[in-house]
């Protein structure tokens, strides 16, 4: 295995902790900032600055923007190139240490080989030191290397370094944490930063610059070879999938499977632009000719045949959620791997993890911040492996659906087993078999609206009129639901989306068995609506917004909802408590104020 | 700094992988090519990354019309040389008010000519991807930015709102009144990128070597005289140094340094003892302490 010419680094811990200054010491002493930059730092000072003219203060080489500046803390994660004295390349990306930052720490150790964490000598520790510890371990970093700073402030005394050495001990053992070293350090002095000091005989070990120089990754020892599909490249007699070798190596000849389809074929050529190369090892952007030349695209996998990934649709991952709107059991969000992208759905959220004390605790949600266990369904398979295993294949983001954010960053714990013991079956009666016998084509008609907007009186009296036409259907309630397959479920916003899931799922299935399904329920949010439609086939899905001021819906109040929200007793009721998102594009509108036997017309216009 | 083969090929790989990513992922994407040294290793990592097939996307290029001449020839004769397509755009509103480096202030004319006509051209074409060559090792609002970097409705860049990126894992979803900054050499250094240019034998501008130029003095500043528009003071004449260029950008507004580095070889071993930050011969840069950030909030690349 070829040793990596640039590796990174997470610095962890606080302003207080010391470290800008440790950061902007290690680049001053390893000579990878501009000298100029420098000057400017020893004659520039902060309000309130006691570094005496002439000194260098390290922090302003690292601080970054201007809000940040303002309120002396880092907010965003900085990367800074740094050069190690045996010629390889460090990327230090410097992580925000406060907790409402927790997310941008977990950005910065997502890439990190090593980690330098800060602590303060002079406190007893804090609990963002496990914190970060649990963060550090979860987001896979190597190796992790505890600077215990202020040591000067101690007089370099070996029993405070100690100590709080030991009382680390618990949490690195209950994390699974076997890679870390303890050094004692003053980054305002310098003492054991670049240069040993003598001030710490008792220190046997390295010195900090010493300690990530020391680093090296380990040998991988399993033989998988992998590479996602980014694009095909074309032009006249060539056609390559292009890609950047994630893990172990491939070579010509290799016999390699395309996931998660499992075509099989040959390496022929492995191009660079340079010429033909035989190998391509991780981290090696090349273009790859198969033999035969099998489909494959934007987002598929390329692994060598010999231990590869088994594709699945189901997983169980750690998820660290990143997005001030909270994750919602039952949604649908994009899952990203690399190139790779598909829709998926959270079905469980199996606990949160208290990170201060590893508990489990039991939660609805995820807050921004929060790190949990949960469950996640792919709408097609993707070849994603355990993230312990390996980082570039098993880690994963989701992508809200609408504003188009990363709201949580995934890593796999593992695949699901349902997902493969479950084989979908497919039977000869078919869909438009069933309809075709019953003499009507299989539809359903969502009716979305307010409480008392009066879909369920428009569904009634759709049905009646739909039985003298002589077609089969059925009505899916959403108050009589409630009563029986929905009783578990209340009114907030995860309940609502596991509502409008369910209530979707039994519409598929009727229409599948060749009826005309009619659902009136509220489903307040486009998101839903939209999640339900993606169900259905072209044209089946027929969306009708029963468009009834607000003011009508109340004084008509047939369930006596909206007194009660006026007295304050109901705090979801929608229209009142909890916004309706309108359809952008329904199929039908419907003016909920016009006579019954209109809207029903139009309605079966729409169907017939 | 120090930089080795090993360490531009792995630099390497990570830029090829952000430039196919771009190419892929959005409907209509474009190289921002200023004509710097930065903009020609990006043109040459964006031929290897699609290599043997064609550039997918065209070149862009910002002319303020005040750039040295010698910018100009170069950037024409790279678009023929490698048969790239090659947009050129002006501020003509900017053009016609009579905007120019002298009346207006330099931070002024930099947003009617830079930044406005950038936000024109990105407008005028629909790009909905802007690839551009900033590294973090320029400057301290750089070293925050990510390597996919969302603009808001008006190219607006929002610091205090930026994407997580996490992994190799990018996201270039975009919602309609949004667009992308792409920087793939977001983890150069300037070094880097010489000695890229050095062991690839990239072609890059001949503003770069030194040579004798007509020069007046700014402040501590030596500005070459590239045409008669620049206004000398009165009996003010040109002299003669031998300067070099370690950006370049609009001749008022770039200050050359004095330098012998003539050839490749003297220029990276110039930049491997330098001892200026390479911002500091940016005119436009150092109006305020953090006017990078303030120019790109409204859209700068």
């Amino acid at each position: 295995m070829h040793s990596r010419p640039v590796i990174r680094l997470v610095a962890c811990g606080s302003v207080d902790d010391g470290k800008s200054t440790l950061i902007g010491r290690l680049l001053v002493e390893t000579d990878s900032v501009p000298h100029d930059t420098v000057a400017a730092a020893r004659s520039v000072r902060r309000a309130g600055s006691l570094i005496p003219p002439g000194e260098i203060d390290y922090s302003l080489l690292t601080d970054g923007l201007e809000a940040e500046r303002e309120q002396g803390i880092t907010i965003d994660v900085a990367y800074r190139s740094m050069s190690l004295l045996d010629g390889r390349r460090l990327l230090i990306a410097d992580a925000p240490g406060h907790e409402q930052y927790t997310r941008n720490m977990a950005v910065a150790a997502s890439r990190a080989d090593i980690a330098v964490m800060l602590v303060d000598a002079t406190h007893p520790l804090r609990p963002q030191t496990f914190r970060h510890l649990t963060i550090l371990k979860l987001m896979g970093v190597d190796q992790i290397i505890v600077a215990l700073n202020k040591l000067d402030a101690l007089n370099f005394d070996q029993a405070a370094f100690e100590s709080v050495c030991r009382d680390t001990r618990p949490a690195v053992e209950r994390l699974g944490i076997d890679r870390i070293s303890y050094i004692p350090i003053s980054a305002l002095v310098g003492d054991n930063v670049t240069a040993k000091s003598d001030r710490t005989p008792w220190h046997t070990g390295p010195t900090l610059l010493e300690a990530i120089q020391g680093w090296h990754p380990l040998q991988s020892g399993s033989s998988r070879a992998r590479m996602g599909v980014q694009i095909i490249l074309r032009a006249e007699n060539f056609r390559g999938l292009a890609g950047t070798v994630s893990d172990g190596s491939f070579a010509v000849g290799d016999e390699v499977v395309i996931l998660p389809g499992l075509n099989r074929a040959r390496i022929a050529r492995l191009t660079a632009f340079d010429g033909e190369i035989a190998h391509a090892h991780a981290g090696k952007a090349v273009a790859m000719v198969l033999e035969p030349d099998v489909d494959a695209t934007r987002g598929d996998v390329v692994e060598r045949v010999d231990g590869c990934t088994t594709p699945a649709d189901r997983f169980a991952a750690h998820v660290v959620w990143l997005s001030e709107s909270e994750l919602i059991h039952s949604r649908s969000y994009y899952l990203l791997n690399g190139s790779t992208m598909v829709p998926a759905t959270v079905t469980a959220i199996r606990h949160r993890l208290n990170i201060r004390n590893g508990d489990h605790e039991s939660a609805r949600t995820l807050k921004i911040n929060e790190i949990g266990v949960i469950e996640v369904a792919t709408d097609a398979r993707v070849a994603l492996a355990p993230y312990g295993e390996n980082r570039n294949s098993g880690n994963f983001i989701l992508v809200d659906r609408v504003s188009l954010n990363t709201v949580g960053a995934g890593m796999v714990i593992h695949a699901l087993r349902r997902a493969t013991n479950i084989t979908e079956h497919h039977y000869a009666v078919t869909k438009a078999v069933r309809a075709a016998q019953k003499h009507q084509r299989a539809r359903l008609v969502w009716l979305t609206g307010l409480s008392g907007s009066g879909k369920s009186t428009l569904a009634d009296a759709l049905e009646r009129r739909l039985y003298g036409l002589g077609l089969h259907s059925y009505v899916l309630d959403g108050d009589n639901l409630r009563l029986g397959l929905n009783k578990d479920l209340g009114f907030t916003k995860e309940d609502r989306a596991e509502n409008v899931r369910r209530v979707a799922e039994v519409g598929r299935l009727m229409v599948d068995a060749g009826l005309v399904v009619i659902v009136a329920l509220v489903s307040p949010f486009a998101i839903d609506r939209n999640h339900a439609r993606e169900l259905f086939e072209e044209g089946e899905f027929i969306e009708v917004w029963v468009k009834t001021p607000t003011e009508i819906c109340a004084q008509r109040d047939p369930k006596g909802l909206y007194r009660k929200a006026k007295a304050g007793l109901l705090p979801n009721l929608t229209g009142v408590g909890q916004e309706y998102e309108p359809p952008a594009n329904p199929e039908l509108v419907l003016d909920g104020t016009e006579e019954i036997a209109v809207n029903v017309e139009k309605l079966v216009r729409a169907l017939v | 700094m120090k930089s080795t083969p090993e360490i531009l090929e792995a630099l390497e790989s990570e830029s090829i992988e952000i430039l196919r990513e771009t190419a892929a992922a959005f409907k209509n994407p474009v190289l921002l090519y200023s004509i710097g040294k930065d903009s020609s290793v990006l043109l040459h990592l964006a031929r290897k990354a699609f290599h043997p097939a064609q550039l997918p996307f065209p070149m862009l290029h910002i002319d303020t019309t005040w750039k040295f001449r010698e910018m100009i020839a170069f950037r024409d004769q790279m678009a023929d040389l490698y048969g790239v397509r090659l947009l050129v755009h002006t501020n003509a509103e900017g053009l016609r008010e009579g905007v120019t480096p002298f009346n207006t202030g330099a931070s002024e004319y930099t947003r009617v000519m830079k930044t406005v006509a950038l936000r024109q051209a990105l407008d005028r074409h629909g790009f909905d991807a802007a690839i551009g060559g900033s590294r973090r090792d320029e400057e301290r609002s750089r070293a925050k930015e990510r390597v996919f970097s969302v603009r808001e409705a008006g190219h607006r860049w929002d610091p205090r709102q930026q994407r997580p990126e996490l992994w190799r894992t990018y996201n270039p979803r975009l919602r309609p009144d949004q667009t992308m900054r792409v920087f793939p050499l977001s983890d150069w250094t300037e070094l880097d990128v010489w000695q890229y240019i050095h062991l690839h034998r990239i072609p890059v501008n001949p503003l770069y070597f030194a040579r004798e130029r007509p020069i007046v003095w700014r402040g501590h500043q030596l500005i070459m005289v590239d045409d008669d528009r620049y206004p000398l003071g009165p009996g003010e004449k040109p002299e003669l140094r031998r300067i070099r260029f370690r950006t370049l950008g609009c001749y008022p507004l770039t200050a050359g340094v004095e330098s012998d580095a003539a050839t490749l070889e003297e220029v990276v071993d110039e930049v491997m003892r330098v001892t200026l930050s390479e911002r500091a011969t940016r005119l436009i840069d150092g109006d305020r302490e953090d006017s990078m950030e303030k120019k790109k909030i409204e859209g700068y690349f």
